[in-house]
């Protein structure tokens, strides 16, 4: 009945949206740094025309708030203009918060994977864990992120491991708690089936729980990646500023680089959306593989 | 039928406490008459519990011999700090096998209710057993890892700094950005809602926006807003506008055609249908995004203090107080975070009982 088209409900409304932001950005952007020029240019005792002013505005090398066209110009230029282990890359400090996040990604979803199934099998771990996992995560545990990096580098732990832990604790929560789901997900006919069999427990979950959390393992993995990667930013924070899309983002706030501090969260969100991509590119075709339903 | 039921935790907490007979006492503060003694507790419980007890008493029996033992373990440390001995570490493993026993015991027993609360609040009292024993035991450095007395101690010497913070950062920072993110949120999602071609474009941008880092518009936040509170909450405002946008959206959608088409027949208008159907139903969705964004919001204004900040405030004391090698301070704020969290969460889902109570998942 209702006939879906991509370009009518898809394309349109988000490509407007998206210019409307765009437009919005480069009137913020204006507004904001008119006050400093304007100052500027009546210390100056400049006066310039209206058109003159307002291409000031928009090329100001330390704006309030630049406009986009600088930070693409800033990304362009620090992307592909420089070679990409050079310390001036945003490929070279993308790749430095990829490498922990991917790290603290892979170890986050082992121990979920391993925490849902010890919870599945021991009503003992049920019972007396899971309240503590779910109140494990209204700590606001980026907020001592800095502290585990200081401590572990104070008994000689540095580099990607402090901040591959960091994110591996935000990352076991979401594959915990849909991998328990998952894990729970075969219903009691599938269960009385494999008993009928006379299927041990280990066979009972790697051949009817496991395959049968795979669609719920890869969308609590997209919540993860995506927290490790946050994870591994914050983690950077204390490192003083060494490497990475964290020490971009803070050595920008140190020296108010807006056009950095724009830049690295710019790729910081490519990695994102890259990162979240894949993994739902690889759950489709697992998805698919393993027989579901295309939509 | 035998009088006597062997489990595999008892069996193991007697071959622990034998084993930490081999190295009495256990700590300078205890003499071998203490040790004796924590022996003998163990031992006794372990045994006892194998025997064919009524449920209230093989409980009874295993809370003493585990907590007594762990009181008298713990209190074998006042003088004796990184004293402990092999045979120590075994009698606390002893008797943290029988606290196992005890919840199995517990959760086995298929009552809802007290053991509900009580089953957790076992486990993390062994943790901090757990935790205080291990540090002292064995003599962890202070700057590595308090232990949890020293940092109770510290939260009762120091409440005034901590009010400060609380005051700088969940009253003013949190609960302003909170409030001000999560309605805008609803009401863009109300507004959008009401436009199909402002829907169709915004659920996809927020779905994108909320996998990104927003975390990292902190220290641009601060550029804008200066160093006070203002910049902190801007920070949660953003972070907690998306959670609730993509939420309320998909909530909105959540009643099914029948009942919507049972209003068209009563002739209501968009907002009737909006207010007395596709609101209520949206509830669990509004309330899934507002337990999010109480976590978020946390985040957000701690991690935006690390960026600058006035002298006060849970971010700016941690990542001080980590300089100055003051980790009871550090841990004080984690815990007083800790427990503003789980308050908040738990208002929130109390909140979401009594208003989403026609919800299946509390049918019982």
């Amino acid at each position: 009945m209702n006939e879906h088209s991509f370009f009518k409900d898809r394309l349109i409304p988000v490509g407007s949206i998206l210019l409307a932001i765009v437009i919005a950005w480069y009137l913020a952007a204006y507004w904001m740094n008119a006050p400093f020029q304007r100052d500027f240019d009546r210390r100056a005792g400049e006066t310039r025309t209206s058109v003159e002013f307002l291409m000031k505005t928009m090329t100001q090398p330390k704006p309030t708030m630049p406009a986009p066209h600088q930070v693409a110009e800033n990304l362009w230029k620090n992307t592909f203009t420089v070679k990409p282990w050079s310390k001036r890359s945003l490929v070279y400090h993308s790749w430095i918060t990829l490498s922990a996040t991917l790290l603290g990604f892979a170890m986050g979803t082992a121990l979920g994977v391993a925490i849902a199934i010890g919870i599945v099998h021991i009503p003992a771990l049920d019972r007396s864990f899971l309240p503590w996992i779910i109140a494990s995560q209204t700590i606001p545990i980026l907020a001592i992120a800095p502290m585990i990096i200081v401590l572990l580098s104070a008994i000689g732990v540095t580099g990607l491991l402090p901040k591959a832990l960091i994110s591996t604790y935000l990352s076991f929560f979401p594959v915990a708690v849909g991998m328990v789901k998952g894990l729970r997900s075969p219903d009691v006919l599938h269960l009385d089936l494999m008993r009928t069999y006379s299927a041990s427990k280990v066979q009972t979950l790697w051949k009817l729980r496991l395959p049968a959390s795979v669609p719920f393992f890869f969308t609590s993995m997209k919540v993860a990646i995506a927290a490790s990667l946050i994870g591994a930013i914050v983690g950077e924070l204390p490192t003083g500023a060494v490497a990475g899309i964290g020490s971009k983002l803070l050595a920008g706030s140190y020296y108010s680089q807006t056009v950095d501090i724009f830049a690295a969260l710019i790729a910081g969100s490519i990695c994102a959306i890259l990162l979240v991509t894949a993994v739902d590119v690889v759950g489709r075709l697992v998805n698919t593989r393993m027989g579901a339903k295309t939509q | 039928m035998s009088a006597v039921r062997p489990n595999w935790q008892a069996l193991m907490s007697l071959l622990a406490t034998l084993y930490s007979l081999t190295a009495l006492p256990f700590s300078a503060g205890m003499s071998s008459a203490s040790s004796l003694t924590v022996v003998a507790i163990l031992t006794a419980g372990a045994f006892f519990s194998m025997l064919r007890l009524s449920f209230a008493l093989e409980t009874a029996v295993l809370t003493l011999s585990s907590f007594g033992a762990a009181a008298m373990l713990i209190a074998g440390l006042t003088e004796g700090f990184g004293t402990a001995t092999a045979g120590y570490f075994s009698a606390l493993i002893a008797a943290w096998l029988l606290g196992w026993r005890l919840v199995t015991v517990l959760s086995g027993d298929g009552s809802g209710g007290g053991s509900a609360i009580i089953v957790p609040a076992l486990f993390g009292i062994w943790v901090v057993v757990l935790w205080e024993c291990i540090v002292r035991g064995a003599g962890v450095p202070f700057v590595l890892l308090p232990p949890p007395s020293a940092i109770g101690l510290r939260i009762t010497t120091s409440t005034s700094i901590l009010a400060a913070d609380f005051r700088q950062t969940v009253l003013k920072a949190v609960l302003f950005g909170y409030v001000v993110g999560s309605l805008t949120g609803f009401l863009v999602a109300i507004l959008a809602d009401r436009f199909r071609f402002l829907a169709n474009g915004l659920l996809p941008i927020g779905n994108m926006v909320s996998a990104l880092p927003m975390i990292g518009i902190a220290p641009v936040m601060v550029i804008w807003f200066g160093f006070d509170w203002q910049s902190k909450a801007a920070v949660v405002i953003v972070m907690t506008f998306f959670p609730m946008l993509v939420n309320t959206l998909a909530g909105l959608a959540a009643s099914s055609d029948m009942e919507r088409d049972l209003m068209r027949t009563y002739g209501a208008s968009h907002w009737q249908v909006l207010l007395k159907l596709r609101l209520q139903a949206a509830m669990p969705f509004i309330f899934n995004a507002l337990k999010i964004n109480s976590t978020l919001a946390l985040i957000g204004a701690i991690v935006a203090e690390f960026f600058g900040t006035p002298i006060v405030g849970m971010g700016f004391r941690i990542s001080t107080e980590v300089g100055r090698m003051n980790l009871d301070m550090v841990w004080a704020e984690i815990a007083m975070a800790a427990v503003v969290g789980s308050l908040f969460y738990g208002a929130l889902a109390l909140l979401e009982r009594t208003v989403t109570f026609w919800h299946p998942s509390y049918r019982r």
